[in-house]
């Protein structure tokens, strides 16, 4: 039905795709995965016409196509659920179904009592019933992407891409999803769907194309991939490979007995966490693993109180933090390198010395008037020790590199002389040699006595890196690596662990 | 088996209820729904009770006549601001083009009516027109634009009339003049036209896809886009149409005053904007609606109404007094809004 | 290779326009000088410069705190109410002195500051509603304290509004401390910096831990009490009180000062220099257009399509 072959797409400084084949037939649904960075969402931006291909052929029903908008896409028939509804909350369920189609009377208005009829007809075929015409916002998640999905299928989608759609979905909402999406399959409608839950792929999908560095590493039926090796193939990683090479930095050798610097205990985010723990000592880096999405992210979040938390609590040396406050996690003790580096890290128009300062400000002013002198040692002494390459302190940091950003960032929370640093995804999108010292960085650091949490997509720099790992799944901690436990080939098999039984994940 | 969907949408009967989504939340939600888009009728209705075992005065033929003469402008320019501001859009140019265009139907009464209508309707359209189009297709912020234009409308009326000295007169014997003196039925001709003006507007915006074009962009110009909604040209389509509602209403308010009065208008982009956002429509667009901007104008009038009733009092309390009613409103807003934006 | 080309073409484009956004005003400035000197009769006297000067004082005291507001992705409509405010707050407190009613009157502008900064803050209203909001009441409550025109007798009112040091007005002066009193306030202090970065990145700014409830906060309190101190100024060079008329179209100018001077109404970059010289430069257009027998409405008309121009030299690329 959809197909691409060869396709390339290069962004400046990064080849996003290259050579990629990929085919979705009609009546299957095809699972597409792979970590971040893979090149699963450039590929869906060059299927729906966000993005063009710089070489490649994308093929749609035997002819070959060039869209030039998702508007054109979608008016071939190629629709996107996104993970965020793509439709207007305010709205009622009908005019959104409708907006654009509206069922005319004469003179040219809108003729309400058809389109309410014939939304709820639609609706009731997916086997939904809902009020029509309740404003869209009034309704749960799961009922709203139905209601996209229903879209979808009434301007005859002949291609439904489906991106995380049960990212913030119950588990009754997800079942009905499921038989929605068996219902597309029955009609001969081809299904794209894109998730991390292991579990869910392998109870709806059919096929399967497994990205990796914008490769195609691995396409096939679904039921024919073990789970382990799914979970191999996307972390690029081979079962049973030597856990020799990894020169476990610290190999637990820490004291056993050290009080913990972090403890976190019952973390409860809705849709999000459910009840995570962890601790890490002074000196110690702790990995936290799992997939995209298991809330790997949101953990560190949660206990930098930028994501507010509905139970659990967070101590720093023994005494609690005060919940949902980034200021009060701060002043405790506690710093964040945010995943988003660029929309939440770095302050892009102020320049690297701006930058490195801004935590720390208030401890280097008096009187609210800032020390420009003790600033400038400061920035001299982290700009020397991370090794930042800058034209100067006065350069921009949205003109600097990743790397030397994310040494910026550094830089901004050890000035602040935080006992717990949580680096989430501190090397991604960086030069290989900027990685290095920044995993060198991280090295150092733990010897200096902080407490680390390190998050990375990078299986072979949470192992290396790490001196246990808490492994992470769909929001729950299913199970903590420590000492000679701490290889790939553990982290791996605890992701690809089936749940014990088919009940709901988070109860 | 098919009513699970609809269950989790009204009370989430999950295992474990969260605590942010009690049952009957929806209840209480639709409740404050109703508050939003009533609740200014209801203010309105209990005002004029107020009013009227308050004021002897108030209840009589002359006083409600006139305040719905005074209204019937505001009511036209407030027709016009509700399209904006439901796109999530400001005009602040619309007294500056009230006084123009009244200024221009003045001098254009003296070629005959079609004149006196048709210029300050193409001017002020116009304007509304480069409103939208930086708006729409430079994305310049509206409130700058707008701003903008609002100087610039004032510039040109004070052009027109050699620097504010020239009062245009309307000869009270045209059929232009019998528009906003003449009375049918008892009523003035101005509040008919206010009156099927707002029958117009609300068909417009509720029953074509013109309207629910201007709710969607309003409401996630996003997703407007991706379903295929022409944004830009939704967009240019209100500014055009606030710039015409503006200079349609200073044509009458020429007619009904018999002459261009060069001093009126400013502060009456203010009036507009609270006596819509009093009405019901969210300043953050993409809900509001045509009848709320009616009652919010009146209400406007019958507070004013009230404040001059009370001898003692001065016109200016009107100000202090919409300008907290804006204030209300808008926090009022922004909590439901807040509220909403968790479930 | 055409491609090649076009790519350069547009970056130049880009890189003109910048320098246009940056240094346009100061280029603006001078060339108004140049050409009024040549073209306008009696141009280059002390006389004229200090009319001048006196007259985009309050202007330009206004602009300080609009360009903190707009450096702080906000905008502060209510200034033009505030000043009003300020001057019907002056002739009710002229009985104790003209300092105590001076006194009064920023007071006024700090209450009215508070409100809007507590509304955008702590309420989440968006800046310009909240402001628009106080724009009708605080205009209002100015007229509800003093409904008419009312002269202001009172020496130590009128040797502020016409006395000078030097030959150097009174108003110009206090302008120009205060002018430079902000530039130093947003280079120096923490508060200049944290509002920086609260303009340039909000969720970096939270996630830093900065306090970006009490930056917004002292924010509208500085731009409401410089508004009150312009009503101060004006006031006093009127020598009366008129709440009906002052101030009114004052955000105006204010906002056209800022954006004009390269300050980008996105936020995070607050530029004091470009201020001072973006109020000028309306003044000289204002003057030119006058000596040369142009009506105000030319003005007015020039005015709009300044800012538009500004505006649209400013507009973020690539933001959609």
């Amino acid at each position: 039905m959809l197909s691409v072959s060869g396709l390339t797409k290069t962004f400046p400084g990064v080849r996003a795709l290259s050579g990629v084949d990929f085919t979705a037939r009609a009546g299957e649904v095809h699972a597409l995965i792979g970590e971040n960075g893979a090149g699963k969402s450039t590929l869906i931006k060059v299927l729906t016409g966000v993005h063009r291909p710089d070489e490649g052929e994308v093929t749609y029903d035997g002819s070959p196509v060039r869209f030039a908008t998702p508007l054109q896409a979608q008016h071939a028939g190629i629709s996107t659920i996104y993970q965020e509804v793509n439709l207007v909350p305010l709205m009622s369920v009908a005019r959104n179904l409708f907006l654009g189609r509206e069922p005319r009377g004469p003179l040219g208005l809108i003729d309400f009592r058809r389109m309410h009829r014939e939304a709820d007809a639609a609706l009731r075929e997916l086997g939904v019933r809902v009020d029509v015409r309740r404003p869209l916002r009034e309704l749960g998640v799961g009922v709203q992407q139905m209601v996209a999905l229903a879209r979808a299928v009434s301007v005859d989608a002949r291609v439904v891409i489906m991106d995380e759609p049960t990212s913030s979905l119950e588990p009754r909402e997800v079942r009905t999803l499921f038989r929605v999406i068996r219902m597309l399959r029955e009609r001969g409608i081809a299904v794209i769907y894109v998730s991390h839950r292991l579990d869910e792929l392998y109870e709806i999908c059919d096929a399967v194309t497994v990205l990796r560095d914008g490769r195609v590493v691995h396409t096939g039926r679904m039921a024919e991939l073990e789970r382990l090796r799914l979970v191999a193939l996307m972390l690029g990683r081979e079962i049973g490979e030597v856990q020799g090479e990894g020169l476990t930095k610290f190999s637990g050798g820490h004291d056993a007995e050290a009080e913990p610097v972090l403890r976190a205990e019952e973390l409860t985010v809705r849709h999000e966490l459910h009840g995570v723990s962890l601790s890490v000592r002074p000196g110690e880096v702790v990995g936290l693993g799992g997939l995209l999405g298991s809330g790997r992210s949101e953990t560190a979040k949660a206990i930098a109180g930028a994501l507010p938390t509905d139970s659990g609590r967070v101590l720093v040396a023994g005494v609690p933090v005060r919940p949902g406050s980034t200021p009060a996690a701060i002043r405790a003790g506690i710093s964040l390198l945010p995943e988003d580096r660029k929309a939440e890290g770095i302050v892009p128009g102020l320049s690297v010395r701006e930058n490195i300062a801004l935590a720390a400000l208030p401890g280097l002013s008096r009187f609210g008037l800032v020390d420009e002198g003790r600033i400038d040692r400061i920035v001299d002494t982290f700009m020397k020790r991370l090794r930042i390459k800058a034209a100067g302190p006065h350069q921009k940091v949205g003109e600097l590199s990743g790397g030397n950003q994310q040494k910026v960032l550094l830089a901004r929370w050890l000035a602040m002389q935080p006992k717990v640093l949580l680096l989430d995804e501190p090397t991604r999108g960086i030069d290989v040699g900027a990685k290095a010292e920044v995993q060198k960085l991280i090295d150092e650091l733990a010897d200096d006595g902080l407490g680390v949490l390190l998050i990375s997509s990078d299986t072979e720099e949470l192992i290396e890196g790490s001196d246990r790992v808490v492994v992470l799944k769909d929001g729950v901690v299913v199970e903590e690596l420590t000492g000679d436990a701490v290889t790939e080939d553990r982290l791996m098999r605890a992701i690809a662990t089936a749940p014990a039984g088919t009940g709901d994940p988070d109860d | 088996m098919t009513t699970d969907v609809q269950d989790t949408g009204k009370a989430a009967p999950s295992v474990n209820p969260p605590d942010e989504e009690p049952p009957g939340a929806s209840r209480s939600e639709r409740l404050s729904t109703l508050a939003q888009q009533h609740g200014a009728l209801v203010t309105l209705v209990v005002a004029m009770v107020a009013a009227s075992l308050s004021f002897d005065t108030f209840l009589t033929g002359d006083n409600l006549e006139n305040m719905a003469v005074s209204s019937a402008f505001l009511a036209v320019v407030a027709l016009g601001m509700t399209f904006v501001i439901i796109t999530g859009g400001i005009d602040l140019s619309v007294g500056s083009l009230f006084a123009l265009g009244g200024v221009l139907a003045a001098w254009g009464s003296r070629y005959g009516t079609a004149v006196a209508l048709l210029l300050p309707l193409a001017v002020c359209g116009l304007i509304g027109l480069v409103n939208g189009v930086l708006i729409a297709r430079s994305r310049l912020a509206p409130f700058i634009v707008t701003l903008a234009a609002m100087l610039g409308a004032r510039g040109l009326m004070l052009a027109v009339t050699d620097e504010g000295s020239q009062t245009y007169l309307v000869d009270k014997d045209t059929f232009f003049a019998t528009l906003g003196q003449g009375r049918l039925l008892g009523i003035g001709v101005p509040v008919w036209i206010t009156v099927a003006l707002f029958v117009l507007g609300a068909v417009v915006l509720r029953r074509t896809r013109f309207g629910q074009y201007v709710y969607a962009v309003g409401g996630n110009e996003d997703a407007a886009a991706l379903m295929g909604a022409p944004v830009a040209r939704t967009k240019i389509a209100v500014y055009t149409l606030s710039g015409l509602c503006a200079g349609l209403a200073g044509a009458l308010n020429a007619a009904w005053l018999v002459s261009g009065v060069t001093i009126l208008g400013s502060g009456m982009e203010l009036e507009a904007i609270s006596a819509v956002v009093i009405g019901g429509t969210l300043l953050t667009g993409g809900s509001g609606f045509i009848s709320g901007s009616l009652v919010g104008v009146l209400l406007l009038k019958v507070i004013q109404n009230v404040i001059n009733q009370i001898g003692s009092l001065d016109s200016a309390y009107q100000q202090v007094v919409s300008g907290a009613f804006l204030a209300v409103v808008v926090i009022a807003q922004t909590w439901l809004g807040r509220r909403r934006r968790v479930l | 290779m055409t491609e090649l080309t076009l790519g350069r073409v547009t970056a130049d484009r880009d890189r003109l326009l910048r320098l246009l956004q940056q240094y346009g005003v100061y280029a603006g400035v001078v060339v108004l000088l140049l050409a009024n000197t040549v073209f306008t009769p009696h141009f280059l006297s002390a006389e004229n410069f200090r009319t001048q000067a006196v007259q985009v004082a309050p202007v330009l005291i206004v602009a300080l705190g609009m360009a903190l507001a707009i450096g702080s992705e906000g905008v502060d409509l209510s200034v033009g109410s505030v000043m009003a405010l300020s001057t019907s707050l002056i002739s009710l407190y002229l009985g104790y002195g003209p300092w105590i009613a001076a006194l009064a009157a920023v007071i006024g502008g700090i209450v009215v500051g508070c409100a809007n900064g507590a509304l955008i803050a702590f309420v989440g209203v968006q800046p310009i509603v909240a402001t628009l909001a106080l724009m009708v009441a605080g205009r209002g409550l100015a007229l509800v304290l003093l409904p008419q025109l009312k002269d202001v007798r009172d020496p130590g009112m009128a040797a502020l509004g016409s006395g000078d040091v030097l030959g150097v007005p009174y108003l110009v002066l206090i302008a120009a401390a205060l002018a430079l009193v902000v530039a130093f306030v947003v280079r120096r202090t923490t508060f200049g910096r944290q509002l920086l970065a609260i303009g340039d990145s909000r969720p970096a700014a939270r996630l830093a831990g900065l306090p970006v409830r009490r930056v917004l906060i002292i924010v509208y309190v500085c731009s409401g009490a410089l508004a009150a101190i312009a009503g101060v100024l004006a006031t006093a060079r009127l020598t009366a009180s008129d709440p009906t008329s002052l101030g009114t179209l004052m955000e105006l100018s204010a906002i056209t000062a800022v954006v004009v001077g390269g300050t980008p109404l996105s936020g995070g970059r607050v530029r004091i220099g470009g201020t001072v010289a973006g109020a000028v430069l309306i003044q000289l257009l204002t003057t030119t257009l006058i000596k040369h027998d142009l009506p105000p409405s030319w003005t007015q008309i020039a005015q709009a399509v300044v800012i538009v121009l500004a505006v649209y030299a400013a507009r973020e690329r690539g933001k959609r």
